[in-house]
């Protein structure tokens, strides 16, 4: 038995995304408690009939939002472990919850106030302990920095170039431009790329996602229950997490065997991820692929079969992610890189919207979507969402 | 492809980050290498019971699971496995030290296992993966000692 098909997201809910520190003086909880009613508001549901929640990197106070959305009874809350490579299987963990009868309506929700906490530099947040002091005292201090390792290693075994890299950049910021949501809105040419400031070389400014405030959650339910709500249900086929042992704390290690270094570490979730499905990525027709840097896009495409390994490069180049002729339009509402960064949350969001055909840059009947989480440490995660 | 060509300020000499970026942390099975770096030597984490290297050092083996470590004597010489060059300093404190280099390096003698350490004193338009490094050895005021690893010529 598997959670296949038997649960859907039925309402999804955002506050409006604002650049890092503008959400203020709202504060987080605030924030997520927005993006909660929004949800299930949008599914046709009450706040009373939310009874459990499912988290990812780090998570929220059940026992707080509980006590400020006034829910009568909580029969399900659970986190996956690790960073943002939860996004996309906090949803599997709510599917878990109602397949296994746990609960019946479980909210996934995410929120990010980036002037209180900034991601972007892990050691501030983080104080050092004996595994972080191996790489911490290199000054290694954002993970921007730390892929930049991989995507070194990647260009050199490969010939990736930063041309492809650039490719990324415009092609999310071209999807951005037609979405209000999104936060960029100045069109970005190869020469603007160039003239980027260099961070870590590398990746300059424009491989690196943005730093934004902003809350989503989601509503999960059985499909048998979503047929009767208000939106279209978007069938979670199928979501799985965890990882390559190998892979392990892969940024914050740097021990993974030469193959998997240059990987975005989601071979073992995709693989699992198509097996459960019962699809391929040629099923594709959509993709939100975790856009933290240009680079892990390119290694992810890899990591899920849209191109081989290695080749993710020319692949990118060739336009096959441009939402207008691309073979597989990636990250339609403009991704991290040029929407919003949620954690991963946005993406979620994006995809439902493909699945209802109700996106700003609709897929034309998009049956299938691909959502994957961020490329960090296991557990790395998957979702593929049918219509 | 030529990784030099992509080298950001290649007529900059690489710097070492600010010591106090990080006071290093150690438990029981990571002190015996902060210790050997205190004396100048860069030691390797080999199973006691089956000869598989691990790093960092962890309270067991993940192949046999032998909680003896024999501590080995490296060479100090390795290879560039990969880098980056910090062009940005994340903080204004940190501006001064920029470019630093931070590198993964293939430890000679080491099984295979690599540190993470940083590329100092060298032309960055020189650095590129494969290069030839050796170890110095870098004492902080904090009393540790971290290892640092410049290019070896020719």
């Amino acid at each position: 038995m598997t959670i296949k098909d038997k649960t859907a997201i039925v309402g999804i809910g955002a506050t409006p995304y604002t650049k890092r520190g503008q959400s203020a003086p709202q504060t987080m909880e605030e924030l997520i408690a927005k993006a909660v009613l929004k949800a299930v508001d949008d599914a046709g549901l009450k706040i009373t009939d939310v009874d459990g929640f499912a988290y990812f990197a780090g998570g929220h106070d059940t026992s707080l939002l509980t006590e400020i959305l006034g829910i009568p009874e909580i029969r399900f809350t659970a986190t996956l472990t690790g960073a943002g490579g939860g996004s996309a299987g906090a949803l599997g963990l709510a599917a878990s919850a109602i397949v296994g009868g746990l609960a019946k309506t479980v909210v996934v929700v995410c929120g990010v106030q980036q002037a209180v906490l900034r991601y972007g530099t892990y050691s501030s947040s983080h104080p050092a302990d004996p595994y972080s002091s191996f790489y911490l005292y290199s000054g290694l201090v954002s993970p921007g920095q730390a892929f930049a390792l991989l995507a070194r290693r990647h260009m050199h075994l490969y010939g990736t170039t930063r041309e492809q890299f650039a490719e990324v950049a415009m092609s999310t910021r071209l999807n951005a431009l037609s979405n209000p949501a999104a936060l960029m809105k100045k069109p970005m040419t190869k020469e603007d790329y160039f003239n980027a400031p260099m961070i870590s070389d590398p990746h300059c400014l424009f491989d690196f996602c943005l730093e934004t405030d902003g809350a989503v959650a989601a509503v999960v339910t059985s499909s048998e229950r979503a047929k009767d709500l208000k939106q279209k249900p978007a069938y979670i086929l199928a979501s799985t997490h965890g990882g390559d042992g190998n892979w392990g704390r892969s940024l914050y290690w740097f021990n993974m065997p030469d193959d998997l270094f240059t990987s975005s570490g989601h071979n073992t979730v995709a693989k699992q991820l198509y097996e459960m499905a019962g699809v391929g990525p040629k099923d594709i027709d959509v993709a939100q692929i975790y856009d933290h840097f240009t680079s892990q896009v390119i290694m992810q495409l890899e990591d899920y079969g849209f191109c081989k390994r290695g080749e993710g490069g020319p692949f990118v180049a060739s336009g096959a992610i441009r939402h207008k002729g691309g073979s597989i339009p990636v990250n339609t509402d403009g991704g991290q890189l040029s929407c919003a960064y949620i954690w991963g949350m946005s993406h979620v969001k994006e995809a439902v919207e493909q699945i209802r055909g109700t996106a700003v840059n609709q897929v034309k009947d998009a049956e299938l979507c691909l959502v994957t989480g961020g490329p960090s440490n296991i557990p790395m995660s998957g979702l593929i969402l049918r219509r | 492809m030529s990784a030099h060509a992509t080298n950001s300020m290649p007529d900059a000499i690489s710097k070492a980050p600010p010591e106090e970026m990080v006071h290093i942390a150690t438990d029981q099975w990571t002190q015996p290498f902060w210790d050997a770096a205190k004396q100048h030597k860069l030691v390797g984490a080999k199973c006691g019971n089956c000869g598989k290297f691990r790093l960092p050092p962890s309270p067991m083996c993940p192949k046999c699971h032998s909680q003896k470590i024999d501590w080995v004597n490296l060479s100090g010489e390795g290879s560039i496995y990969s880098y980056t060059i910090i062009t940005r300093a994340m903080s204004p404190a940190v501006e001064p030290y920029i470019p630093y280099v931070p590198a993964v390096i293939t430890l000679e003698g080491g099984g295979g296992t690599r540190l993470v350490s940083n590329i100092v004193g060298a032309r960055v338009g020189d650095i590129a993966i494969g290069g030839k490094v050796r170890v110095i050895w870098e004492d902080h005021k904090d009393g540790m000692t971290v290892p640092h690893f410049e290019l070896v010529p020719g």
